[in-house]
């Protein structure tokens, strides 16, 4: 629960800050450079002048916005992947499941820096870049769940009926494993924002103008020397939002006693 | 278990093989080649370079010959270090990432494992809310924002340590401790799950019926059965040790094997990236196999499938 409101509060913060703050996240004020925190400046400037604070908040919509997308990618994925394995069983089964544990040995990290390099810093690659590396543990669980569903007495009489397996799978199947999925899906926000910081901090992911919490760690890491500030305020944010969403994830899971969720 | 070891070593192959293939072509179809800089080449200096590289040659030519090579061992020379093969520069850059990442394990499991068996046997009480509260810190705060912070307390306002560099001991502290916080944090949590698993069983129960004493039912008993998820962990982190080394080079300027991956990506630098990515995933698939073959000696259950 305390998790869930100080998630709430961050993104309510992040989306609706910018409208109250005096400052622009990209107007540059040259002989303010450099202010340590103070009234008007909250958590100090930057080299150009400009306030951290609104570009913290700016950053997080794109941090959060990163985490939910491709989120979302993965789980369409993941999803249809593990319900289509789990629902066909036998050999099909058996060499997707296996194509999984094969994906699972590489070193995806690597891949993704790979496209991030060659194929321009897109934000959109980015979101299906990462969407496609974390797919993998949920078509595992979901196939799982489907798995124990498929010998359920409703399923037989939706076969009975004649529907076709597209419908069985995404209208009766589906909705009864959505717990789960939910659970997952919180667990896997949080990797994906680790990742997109991560790539952003190498200098791979979003791009200037555009900021994310982990551009603006690469440039505090950068300058913490003199000004300590730039790190700490993006790192502190940050790992607040990465431990909000474990610790409601966490919740959800107890709440909901997914066995499958617990690798 | 030796047919069991055989297989999976045998299994590898189409997946090298399809990693080698797959990089090789990505890379190819990609614009930008690794003589394109700012200032212009003359049309007869790059004819020569494409020449003297082989690159000129049709694409599936310049395939085979770089499988050929690559089953000798050879990955080929650099093209951005003229006069050294993509195999020296490994062999220059590879012990240092394997010293940190070595170092980094040993201070993941030095910290986790304690931890963990700590916060299992006394489940809750302070030292399991220590535990869980060490676990969590571990998994939020990512090695970026962990490391630049640790720099900023240890090294610029105590000054104990360089801020970077990677020349005496002394040198080796911070990076290794930073990388290996964070996957004992993930070791903690998993040693506790496991071991709170094997405690509630009903061995355990007998065991303590016979008057075995509380450590030896832990260690002789229950940590066997109880380390099986920490050892199925062990195989991605330590790919993640490998690959998460990327940033903790970048922070400290270490000279590994990471920090040159990523440079070498960025100025296109073909044989380099493939000869790195080649590497990495054979490390990464011998690691699992090490994992699987531990698994089944830890858990005999698992011989049966």
């Amino acid at each position: 629960m305390v998790g869930g409101f100080l998630l709430l509060a961050l993104v309510l913060i992040c989306a609706f800050g910018p409208m109250f703050s005096a400052y622009n996240f990209e107007d540059q004020n040259l002989a303010n450079a450099f202010r340590p925190p103070s009234a008007a400046h909250w958590c100090g400037t930057d080299q150009f002048g400009r306030d951290l604070l609104v570009r913290m908040m700016i950053g997080g919509r794109i941090s959060i916005m990163v985490g939910l997308i491709a989120t979302f990618v993965a789980l369409v994925i993941g999803v249809t992947y593990g319900a289509v394995a789990g629902y066909l069983g036998g050999k099909t089964d058996a060499v997707m499941m296996r194509i999984v544990d094969i994906l699972y040995a590489l070193p995806f990290t690597i891949f993704v820096i790979l496209l991030m390099v060659f194929f321009g810093r897109n934000i959109f690659l980015l979101f299906f870049a990462i969407g496609a590396v974390e797919w993998l543990t949920m078509a595992r669980i979901v196939r799982g769940q489907i798995l124990s569903l498929r010998k359920m007495e409703y399923i037989e009489a939706a076969r009975s009926l004649g529907y076709s397996r597209r419908r069985i799978i995404f209208r009766h199947m589906i909705p009864n494993i959505l717990g789960p999925i939910i659970v997952y899906a919180t667990l896997t926000i949080p990797a994906v924002m680790l990742l997109e910081a991560f790539l952003s901090f190498l200098g791979l992911g979003v791009q200037a103008p555009m900021s994310s919490w982990g551009v603006l760690i690469k440039d505090g890491a950068e300058k913490m020397e003199e000004y300590w500030w730039l790190l700490v305020f993006p790192g502190g944010v940050f790992s607040l939002t990465l431990f909000s969403l474990n610790f409601l994830g966490d919740g959800l899971r107890d709440a909901l006693d997914v066995r499958a969720a617990k690798d | 278990m030796l047919r069991f070891f055989v297989r999976r070593l045998l299994e590898t192959i189409p997946v090298m093989f399809v990693i080698v293939t797959a990089t090789f072509f990505m890379i190819r179809f990609v614009p930008g080649g690794p003589f394109t800089t700012e200032k212009a080449v003359s049309a007869d200096v790059l004819r020569n370079l494409n020449a003297h590289y082989g690159l000129d040659q049709p694409l599936y030519r310049q395939y085979f010959s770089y499988l050929g090579n690559l089953l000798h061992g050879d990955l080929g020379p650099s093209f951005r270090y003229t006069n050294r093969t993509v195999n020296e520069v490994i062999a220059d850059k590879l012990p240092t990432s394997l010293e940190l990442g070595g170092w980094s394990l040993l201070v993941a499991l030095g910290i986790g494992l304690p931890l963990g068996i700590m916060a299992a046997a006394r489940r809750n009480t302070w030292l399991d809310y220590l535990g869980s509260s060490v676990g969590m810190l571990g998994l939020c705060v990512p090695t970026f924002v962990l490391g630049p912070i640790a720099v900023l307390i240890f090294s610029i306002h105590f000054r104990w340590f360089n801020a970077s560099g990677w020349y005496g001991p002394e040198d080796r502290v911070l990076p290794c401790l930073v990388m290996g916080f964070f996957y004992s944090a993930y070791i903690a949590r998993l040693t506790r799950a496991g071991l709170l698993d094997m405690l509630n069983q009903d061995f355990i129960r007998t065991a303590r019926a016979k008057g075995a004493g509380e450590l030896r039912v832990i260690f002789r008993h229950a940590l066997r059965g109880g380390l099986l998820p920490v050892v199925a962990f062990l195989g991605p982190a330590t790919a993640g040790i490998l690959t998460g080394s990327f940033v903790i080079e970048m922070i400290f300027q270490i000279p590994g094997l990471g920090r040159e991956f990523v440079t070498s990506a960025l100025s296109r630098d073909y044989t380099m990236v493939l000869g790195t990515v080649i590497l990495y995933a054979a490390l990464i698939i011998a690691l699992n196999l090490v994992v699987d073959v531990v698994q089944v000696w830890l858990n005999p259950k698992l011989k049966l499938e």
